[in-house]
Formats: C-alpha cells, sequence, structure tokens
C-alpha cells in the first residue's frame, strides 16, 4: 500500500468533512433522534411528553403481534433476496448469450428498476387483484380455485415478495451481467479445452469469480428488503390480511403515522437498525470469508 | 415561515406581471385536504367561489395526501410552529384533534368573530360526533353514511321484487336465491368493513361499541364488540362467507369493483360514491338503508363518516378573521346544497335539506336520501358516534382480525376477543399519552 502524505495537515480533514458532515446530519443525527425518542411516551402534537425509560421496548418485546413482524420479515427477505439473486444471475447469465438484438435485450431486461415500487405495486394489482385483475379472471375459466390473497397470508406473502423481488431484479442483473463479462474468456477456454463441461465451469470458475459481486449483491438485497420493501407493500397490501404480510419497516410506519405512537414507533425502527447493523456485521464475518477477492 | 414568504414573493412578482395595477396584499389562509381526484376539483371550485366572494382573502387548498397523510403533515408542521389555518381531518381522528392542544374551536372562534351561526340548524348526528360539552369543535364538511347498493338487473334475474333487503335474513336470502339464478357470483360484499359491518351496525341496533358512552365521558375506555350482538353479526358473515353468500374484498374501497363489475349483487358503502356509481355504473342499481337484524333489536341511526375542518391555534388575529368567513361561507345552505349535489356527500343543515326537498331532489333522486334518512331521529349514548383515541389504529386492528375470522383461522369470537384487546391496549396507550 502507497501512503499519500499531505504537507498541509488540516487539509485531508478539511477534504473529508463534507463527507462526514452529510454522515452526521443525515444518518447520525436522525438516528440519534430516534434513540432519544424511544425512550419517551409523546402525545401525537407533542404538547406532552414523558420520559418511560425502556417501556416502548419492554411492550414490544412482550407482545406477539412483534415477534410475527420479525418472522414475516425473514420470511420476505430471504424470499426477496434468492429470488432476486437467482433471477437476476439466470438472465444476466442469458444475456450473455450471442444473440440478435442483445443490445436492446440487455436493456429491456433493466427496465424494471426504474419502475418505481409503488408503481410496481400498482401494476401487480391489477394483475392479481381478486376483484379486477387479470390473472384471477383467468384462473376463474380453468379452476375453481379462488386466488385471493386478501384473505389468505401466504398467497399474500408470496405477492409481495415477488414483487418486490421484481423491481429490484434489474439491479441485481446489471451487477451480475458486469461481472460475467469481466470473466475472461481464456479462462473458460482453456477449462473447456481440459474437459469442463457447462455445470463444471459454473461451479469452478464462474461463480466463484463472481462471489464478490454475489456477497455484495446478498448484502445489498438483503439491507433493501428490510428497509426499501414498504411502497411495494404499502401498494399492495398494507400489512393484511390479520398482518401476514406485516413486515417491520412497515409497522414502524403504521404505528408512527397512522396510529400517531411516535415511542413506540421509534424503539421499533431502534431494534431494526440494531438487527440490520447485527446481520451484516454478521454476513462481513462470516459469508465473506468464502469469497474470493481477484 | 420561509414557504409563505417565498410563496409571497412569488404572488406579489406574478401581480406585477399580470396586475401592474392591481391592489395587493389580500390575506392568504391555507387549507390542508385530503381530497383527490374530482373530489379535490370540487373543493377547489368551492374555494375559488369563495374568493371571488369578497377582497380581503384568499383561500389557498392543498391536498396533502390521503386522511392520514393529512393528519401527520399537520402534525409535523405544528411541531415546526408553521402550521396550515384549516386542516381537514376524518372521523377517526376526532378525539386525537380534541385533546391536541393544538387547535382554535369553530364555536369559540364564530364567537370571537361575532359571526352568529344556527348550529342547531345543524343535523344532530353530524353535531354530536364533533361537539364536545355541547360546543362544536369542528366545522363539518363532508359527511356521509353507509348504505346497501343493489343491481336491479341482479333482482330481476332471481324474480325478486325491485326492493332492496330491510332485514339480514333478508340479505342472505335474497343472495342465495340471485346465486343459485345465476343473477351474481356473490350475493354481498362490505367496503371499509370496520366502519359499515360494526362501528355503524352497532350504533344501527342500538348497541354500545365502546364503554364511557362509546368513549364520550372518559379515557379509559375499552372496547364492546365481542360482546353477544357483535358474534351474532361477524359469525354470520363469516358462515356466509363460506357460502358465497357474502364475499369479503379487503378493507376501503377495494371491494366496490366486485359490485361494479357485477360479480356481487349487492355491495354496502359510503352514500358518498353515488356521484360516481351514476357516472359509471352500467346496469340499472338502487340503494336502500343498512339491512338490520331486527327485534330483540331496537331500530336505532348510523353514525356519519367523513371528515371535518379543523382550525389550529397560532394563527395571527387578522388570518382568523378570514378563517371565519370561509367557514360561514360553506356553512351557508346555498354551498351547503351544491356541495352535495356535485359529491353526494350529505346535506348537513335543515335549512339546505328543506331547499332540496322544496326542489323535489330527493323525490328525483330517491337515493340521495338513503343515507339522510337512516340518520334521522334523536341519537342514544349507543349511537351519537364514537370517540377513541388512535381510532385510526384501531379500525386497522379490527379489519385485520375481521381477516382472520373470514379465512376460517379463527372463530368469530376469537377474533373480536383478540380485537378487544389490541384496541383496549392502544386506547391505554392513547389514555397514558394524554393525561393531562
Amino acid at each position: 500500500m502507497k501512503r499519500s502524505v499531505f504537507r498541509n495537515r488540516a487539509l485531508p480533514y478539511l477534504l473529508v468533512l463534507p463527507q462526514i458532515a452529510v454522515t452526521v446530519v443525515f444518518f447520525f443525527w436522525p438516528a440519534f433522534e430516534s434513540l432519544r425518542l424511544s425512550l419517551f411516551r409523546t402525545s401525537p402534537f407533542g404538547d406532552k411528553t414523558s420520559f418511560v425509560g425502556l417501556e416502548n421496548f419492554r411492550k414490544l418485546l412482550t407482545t406477539p403481534e412483534y415477534y410475527q413482524s420479525i418472522a414475516n420479515t425473514f420470511v420476505f427477505a430471504s424470499g426477496v433476496t434468492a429470488i432476486g439473486l437467482g433471477a437476476g444471475l439466470f438472465v444476466a447469465a442469458l444475456a450473455t448469450q450471442k444473440i440478435r438484438g442483445l443490445a436492446a435485450y440487455r436493456t429491456a431486461v433493466l427496465w424494471p428498476y426504474g419502475i418505481a415500487p409503488p408503481i410496481a405495486g400498482i401494476i401487480f394489482l391489477f394483475i392479481f387483484h381478486p376483484s379486477y385483475g387479470v390473472l384471477p379472471y383467468w384462473l376463474g375459466f380453468v379452476t375453481s380455485y379462488e386466488f385471493n390473497w386478501l384473505l389468505k397470508g401466504w398467497v399474500a406473502m408470496a405477492l409481495v415478495i415477488l414483487a418486490t423481488a421484481w423491481t429490484h431484479v434489474g439491479y441485481n442483473i446489471a451487477f451480475f451481467l458486469a461481472g460475467l463479462l469481466a470473466i475472461p474468456t481464456s479462462v473458460l477456454e482453456a477449462a473447456s479445452v481440459d474437459g469442463a463441461g457447462a455445470i463444471r465451469r459454473f461451479r469452478s470458475i464462474i461463480f466463484p469469480l463472481l462471489s464478490p459481486i454475489t456477497f455484495y449483491l446478498l448484502v445489498v438485497n438483503l439491507i433493501f428488503s428490510f428497509f426499501g420493501s414498504f411502497g411495494v407493500i404499502h401498494a399492495v397490501t398494507q400489512g393484511g390480511p390479520g398482518g401476514a404480510t406485516e413486515i417491520m419497516v412497515f409497522k414502524v410506519y403504521k404505528d408512527g403515522f397512522i396510529g400517531l405512537n411516535l415511542g413506540s414507533s421509534a424503539a421499533q425502527s431502534v431494534l431494526l437498525m440494531i438487527l440490520v447493523i447485527t446481520l451484516t456485521a454478521l454476513q462481513f464475518r462470516f459469508v465473506e470469508k468464502r469469497v474470493t477477492y481477484s | 415561515m420561509k414557504r409563505r414568504v417565498r410563496a409571497v414573493a412569488g404572488l406579489a412578482a406574478l401581480l406585477l406581471v399580470v396586475l401592474p395595477t392591481a391592489a395587493l396584499a389580500k390575506t392568504e389562509i391555507h387549507l390542508w385536504h385530503a381530497m383527490g381526484g374530482q373530489l379535490g376539483e370540487t373543493v377547489n371550485e368551492l374555494v375559488k367561489q369563495f374568493n371571488q366572494s369578497q377582497a380581503d382573502f384568499e383561500v389557498k387548498p392543498l391536498n396533502k395526501g390521503t386522511y392520514p397523510e393529512v393528519l401527520t403533515g399537520a402534525i409535523a408542521a405544528y411541531r415546526q410552529k408553521n402550521p396550515p389555518h384549516i386542516v381537514q381531518v376524518f372521523d377517526v381522528g376526532t378525539q386525537t384533534m380534541l385533546l391536541s392542544g393544538a387547535i382554535h374551536p369553530i364555536f369559540q372562534l364564530m364567537k370571537e368573530q361575532e359571526i352568529k351561526v344556527d348550529w342547531n340548524d345543524f343535523i344532530k348526528p353530524v353535531t354530536g360526533y364533533y361537539s364536545k360539552d355541547g360546543n362544536l369543535y369542528s366545522m363539518p364538511f363532508n359527511s356521509s353514511s353507509p348504505i346497501l347498493y343493489y343491481s336491479k338487473e341482479a333482482f330481476k334475474k332471481a324474480g325478486l321484487a325491485d326492493k332492496p333487503p330491510a332485514t339480514w335474513k333478508d340479505v342472505g336470502e335474497f343472495s342465495k336465491k340471485i346465486t343459485a339464478a345465476g343473477g351474481a357470483k356473490c350475493g354481498f360484499t362490505t367496503s371499509w368493513p370496520s366502519w359499515t359491518m360494526l362501528e355503524n351496525t352497532f350504533p344501527w341496533h342500538d348497541q354500545p361499541f365502546a364503554t364511557n358512552q362509546n368513549g364520550y365521558t372518559g379515557l379509559d375506555t375499552k372496547l364492546l364488540i365481542n360482546g353477544e350482538f357483535g358474534v351474532k353479526h361477524i359469525g354470520q358473515l363469516a358462515a356466509w362467507q363460506k357460502d358465497g353468500v357474502y364475499s369479503y374484498g379487503g378493507r376501503m374501497g377495494q371491494p366496490d369493483p366486485k359490485f361494479i363489475n357485477g360479480d356481487c349483487a349487492m355491495l354496502i358503502q359510503s352514500s358518498a360514491v353515488i356521484g360516481g356509481f351514476t357516472k359509471s355504473l352500467k346496469f340499472a342499481w338502487g340503494t336502500g338503508p343498512l339491512p338490520h337484524w331486527g327485534p330483540p333489536y331496537r331500530k336505532q341511526n348510523a353514525v356519519v363518516g367523513g371528515a371535518t375542518l379543523w382550525v389550529m391555534k397560532g394563527q395571527k388575529p387578522a388570518d382568523y378573521k378570514g378563517v371565519a368567513q370561509f367557514m360561514k361561507f360553506i356553512a351557508e345552505p346555498h354551498q351547503q346544497m351544491w356541495w352535495h349535489v356535485t359529491t353526494g356527500y350529505l346535506p348537513i343543515t335543515q335549512t339546505a335539506i328543506k331547499n332540496l326537498e322544496a326542489g323535489y331532489h330527493f323525490k328525483k333522486n330517491p337515493e340521495q336520501w338513503t343515507a339522510l334518512g337512516q340518520l334521522s331521529g334523536k341519537p342514544t349514548a349507543n349511537s351519537q358516534g364514537h370517540r377513541l383515541g388512535n381510532f385510526a389504529q384501531i379500525r386497522e386492528a379490527i379489519e385485520g382480525e375481521m381477516e382472520n375470522v373470514f379465512a376460517g383461522k379463527k372463530t368469530a369470537r376469537e377474533g373480536l376477543d383478540a380485537a378487544v384487546a389490541k384496541g383496549n391496549d392502544i386506547l391505554k396507550e392513547f389514555a397514558a399519552a394524554n393525561k393531562p
């Protein structure tokens, strides 16, 4: 490693100051505010505030709904990440084939990422809604199975996972595509000459070489499903039926903005923050060991 | 503050360009509301009429999103000490507003501004919902009540008379006949499930929804919806959900398409959709009051839903003059009638109703009378309305449990017990946060 040396001792600090300032104002300050709010019980308009210590946390950790929302979050995040990464890699692999109109095809597969999650939610509603969706209407002709996620919790969960994964798959494709194109063809050709089939080539060469990108996408997809998945759920199920799709970040919103219970909402966001920090740290500790950086 | 400075600067610049010689400095009154689409246009039109009717004030309407978004937006603005003058808050936000310490009660405002308003002219179910100790705290604006819509064609196909079902027993029988005759796939569906099936069905049968006279007389309120009546009603809906008599279609207005596209022969939904249905329904339809269970339950009245306009405190005294003028304007019979005819929301003063009757409005449009009819009569302690803290969150909890019951995961009693437990927790939290 080469060390750069600044003559002026203040200059390096000055240069990183904008980044530090942004981090403090937009990350540390709000995080600290949530932490402070989580220790208080506040009336909606903020005119009556009383310190309650850890009461907000105690209450959360003694209600079954909160644990249900944690469980929902894990199901949701694993589903979105698995489908998002799997489909992303699959489509990216297809997009490296030599076909006509490759550029147009590559552009098209990235499109879903350009659609705002609430809009994606609305699109899915038009396809899947039991009252006015196209798919249940067609299904009605071939089967008597009622595709009713307004009452069936697991169907609702599958639907929001699918919709969220779909909005995010373009992002994954872009990264996988870049990763695949960066793999030197000479290595693959050498492997072919040595008699390695497509599966063997993928397992022994492509996947290890893609592992830094896969790891990066794993972390980003998980964080995205924990935090960024709000739009789809808000548009499609609003956490229903009976709380079956109520993930933690949606509960933070619902209790804070509809319930106007800011103390509990802040406590939930603190817990969510702790959970995500822990998860990310764990991933770096254990999963990253298996990543090969070239 | 900055926003206002910018707005004034912008307006001034515009006036300099457009009207170089016009007199400046109209006082601005900010109104935040939740009326989107066609309703939003109607609000703009109403405001325009007011702005043109006088020269001193300019009301500026702003659609801030859904009802909960308007409320949270107003709260955030209040905390930053820059609230709008007038905020439209939905019925379930009433208790939150009453206890907020952030409002200027409408009765007091009108008294201060020496504007005479005959509050007795307003119909009782409306004033009762928004009054405290006999004084009106917010200005009733858009009021509605849930009614039954039915498809005349589906009824005809099943050989039924052109008459809405009056009792729940009829609803069941009619539905079975209609589905058997192929008139529709399901008998009926319900929009706003908690509002139509519990919040209104309880007072309609003179049953208590919560202790403390539905929350009017104290903060230590508990829900009472898991009693014999609630279990009977929700239990029947759950049984009907299984036989296809009833078809649960989700929350808010989501079930409407089931009726609009002819899947269900009946719909229970707010009277406020009459305007939209008149324009868009492709089949003949009629309305009837909420169905009733009959004896031993008494027939009382339904409660109003919708929203009112709250005046925020901390504004300049000169601004309050304009706010009061605007409130007086929208309470006048002419505006009341216009608003009702254009939107389908209820006319809520006796004078406006009488004038509409004189013009045979209700004879020509009988569906417009249905909701008003079921609001008549003197409300009892059970039917004056609901005053529950964080009601939006309670409604949410109730609807979640209704879904569990209709999905067959819980019995009606288990589901309602769980809804009551959750609701009581929310009420306790609200009482603790609002301890004086």
